[in-house]
């Protein structure tokens, strides 16, 4: 199976080691992974702050960069969820556009989705032996409705003891570009839920999204908490590994 | 803050956000609350079933209702008129002021007993009648503590959410002038045998309206205290105020919204009280007014009907279930919205209604766009993407910062562009290199400044996915031979 890695501003250039996991268990069931060199963003930052003529600049550009690709695996729920959610109103008024569109939103999955969903894979056979806690993304669970696949992967991984996260599904307080504008809500939002992730005892944080988890372990990290934070591709490879 | 300081909207956000992000009393007050809330919602939503399919009812019931709005406000007005009550309609919270004031001077009135209703917020009805020698007294029990408080409803359905019961206790105590424990049991107790007095005196009851039935001409109101059954039928006139989209056409909608407004308000079945008034007191009848005035008041919202992005903030049943999940409205409380409506529907709200994108715009960015609100939602409105929206129009009314522009301007560019991107990655490590210590950025300059007063930020690895990318393939690749090297032996 051919699939092209959607890999996101983010990881490419601040997590490389996510999307490298990715590659690598998508590698292991048999899929083919390309890397489409024109991808850059899929546009959310302008998106979401208003920003609809640069946010299209920037969606063409991804538009075409998979355009002949059969698969596109993102490891982000939320970019996944900019393209599935946004983008076909985004061109509304262009129909050749919002063809295109259409069709990407047709064959883009987020990373857990894809690997559930597509591959019909629900145990890699990983061992963790950690107290883990999980953060569902609010773009992930709300804009895509990923919700179960994440749990069930990580339920099957041996020997991980797996703690609930207490207001699991409260924002973290990243939102982007709130972070930065609105950094004083922002600020109360990441407090509260490394505070939750502390209250687990958890020794390991994981999520589906990098963004989320920047905004999180950027604060575990600023209060010096010892609580490692991976990206749940990450998690499962170095599973594997370890079993 | 008290109404008669009440800032602009937008210049005042940032401050009011500091000012309650320092309160910890109210922030403990409002996590209190809006937990137990959102708990009771999600438990009454289970129990219900099906809460998806209702859902879709609800919001079709609204729809239809909106899109053919003229048609149901002419057949409301006309049944309220069969049923013997008067209709004004209003365009202007001013023009409906104005209505409100003729009927008080009409009959001389001196002291108005007041049901819950926000639309009276959204007029500052209290503050003229004040400059008119008249009383105004609430008897909602939230909305009487913040009048003793000199303060304007923080929650549309518990306005006084930001108040512990030391707090009341203390208001109580000052109005009294006798010691009053901090219970609720006493201060319910105080605070009814207080009510009783004005119910009695008072010469126009004052309402607000859940919803009005099209077919009958009937209004609802819900209410968990009583006061509502007092208002609507002690004083000789009554003047209903509601919003000119507050109605459905049928009885067996107003089931629907009525199951619906309950559920997701406070999680229970139905509330206490729940009254349905058609006309005046009739011949024979034991109770209720001898006159019934409607004021149907537009105030902006006519303006979002054929919006194709907007008109839906109109199906909005004021139930406040994306208040209580807001993590936003959780930590920072509602008077930081410094509006009547706060929360995600206030945040949209607000800047249609008052056709304000400058400073009530403001707003738009207070939020994550996290979508709880949507989940929450009984109607389904989107209002995560309404938020997104209203950016957008600020930013084509020319209303955001030119340096913000010029940022997006150079985003499009940099990110449109594969090359462009890999260049300025690489010149944003070195920008960053000399910041980071330990692998970490403590303290960014700019804009970034914001992220790293409480975060640290990560410093950016010197290479990239791509830069890996064809020494990871070469990897791959050979695992995969050895593999299947080690198969063929």
């Amino acid at each position: 199976m051919k699939v092209s890695l959607f890999v996101t501003c983010l990881a490419d250039q601040m997590y490389p080691e996510v999307a490298e996991s990715v590659v690598r268990l998508l590698h292991r069931y048999g899929c083919e992974v390309d890397l489409p060199e024109l991808q850059t963003c899929c546009g959310q930052p302008a998106f979401n702050s208003g920003y609809q003529d640069e946010a299209r600049a920037v969606a063409r550009n991804l538009i075409r960069a998979f355009e002949h690709s059969d698969y596109v695996v993102s490891p982000s729920g939320s970019c996944a969820g900019m393209v599935h959610h946004y983008y076909p109103d985004l061109f509304r008024d262009e129909p050749e556009w919002k063809a295109k569109a259409e069709a990407l939103v047709a064959k883009t999955y987020e990373f857990s989705q894809f690997l559930v969903r597509v591959l019909g894979v629900k145990d890699v056979g990983a061992s963790f032996p950690y107290k883990v806690t999980y953060h569902p993304s609010c773009h992930a669970s709300r804009l895509l409705g990923v919700r179960e696949e994440p749990l069930e992967l990580l339920r099957n991984v041996r020997d991980v003891e797996f703690v609930d996260l207490p207001k699991k599904e409260d924002c973290c307080g990243f939102g982007g570009t709130f972070a930065v504008k609105m950094a004083d809500m922002s600020e109360a939002m990441v407090c509260e839920k490394a505070a939750h992730v502390c209250e687990t005892g958890a020794e390991v944080l994981v999520g589906g999204d990098m963004g989320c988890l920047m905004n999180i372990g950027g604060r575990l990290n600023k209060e010096g908490k010892p609580v490692r934070v991976l990206h749940l591709a990450q998690l499962l490879e170095e599973g594997v590994k370890l079993r | 803050m008290s109404s008669s300081d009440t800032e602009l909207i937008g210049t005042g956000l940032r401050k009011r956000t500091e000012k309650a992000l320092n309160d910890p009393f109210l922030r403990a007050a409002v996590a209190y609350t809006t937990d137990k809330l959102r708990s009771g919602r999600l438990a009454a939503m289970e129990e219900f079933g099906d809460w998806e399919q209702w859902r879709s009812r609800a919001r079709e019931i609204r729809a239809h209702t909106i899109a053919h709005l003229d048609y149901y406000l002419g057949q409301f007005a006309d049944n309220v008129e069969k049923a013997g009550g008067i209709v004004h309609f209003c365009s202007t919270g001013a023009e409906a002021v104005d209505v409100f004031l003729k009927i008080a001077r009409s009959k001389g009135a001196k002291l108005v007993a007041k049901g819950k209703s926000m639309v009276s917020e959204e007029m500052h009805l209290n503050h003229h009648l004040e400059q008119e020698g008249i009383r105004a007294i609430e008897t909602d029990l939230g909305e009487y503590i913040l009048q003793l408080a000199r303060e304007t409803p923080s929650h549309l359905i518990i306005p006084a959410i930001h108040k512990n019961k030391r707090q009341i206790a203390d208001l109580f105590e000052e109005e009294s002038g006798q010691p009053m424990p901090p219970e609720t049991k006493a201060l319910a107790g105080y605070a009814r045998q207080k009510l009783r007095e004005i119910f009695l005196e008072a010469d126009i009851g004052l309402t607000g309206c859940n919803f009005g039935i099209a077919e009958t001409g009937a209004i609802t109101l819900v209410s968990n205290e009583g006061n509502g059954r007092m208002v609507t039928t002690l004083p000789k006139t009554h003047v209903v105020v509601m919003g000119m989209e507050r109605l459905v056409p049928t009885y067996d909608d107003v089931e629907v919204m009525l199951n619906m407004l309950a559920r997701s308000a406070t999680g229970q079945k139905l509330t206490t009280y729940t009254s349905f008034i058609t006309g005046p007191k009739r011949r024979g009848d034991l109770d209720g007014a001898e006159e019934l005035h409607v004021i149907i008041l537009d105030n902006g919202r006519s303006a979002q009907l054929g919006d194709p992005v907007f008109q839906e903030v109109l199906h909005c049943i004021r139930c406040a279930a994306c208040l209580n999940v807001c993590p936003v409205y959780r930590h920072v409380g509602g008077y930081t919205y410094g509006s009547v409506y706060s929360g995600p529907i206030g945040a949209v709200l607000t800047p249609l209604l008052q056709q304000d994108m400058k400073e009530a715009g403001q707003l738009a960015y207070a939020s994550s766009l996290c979508g709880a609100c949507y989940e929450a939602c009984p109607v389904k409105i989107p209002l995560h993407d309404m938020l997104v929206q209203l950016r957008a129009r600020k930013v084509k009314l020319g209303l955001t910062p030119w340096t913000e522009r010029a940022a997006f301007k150079i985003y499009a560019t940099g990110f449109g562009n594969v090359k462009l991107y890999s260049w300025g990655a690489k010149l944003a490590h070195y920008a960053m290199k000399p910041m980071a210590r330990g692998g970490q950025i403590r303290k960014a300059p700019g804009i970034f400044g914001g992220w790293t007063q409480s975060r640290f930020l990560p410093m950016k690895p010197k290479r990239s996915f791509r830069e890996r990318w064809a020494e990871l393939q070469r990897e791959l690749q050979a695992e995969r031979e050895k593999q299947l090297g080690g198969e063929d032996r």
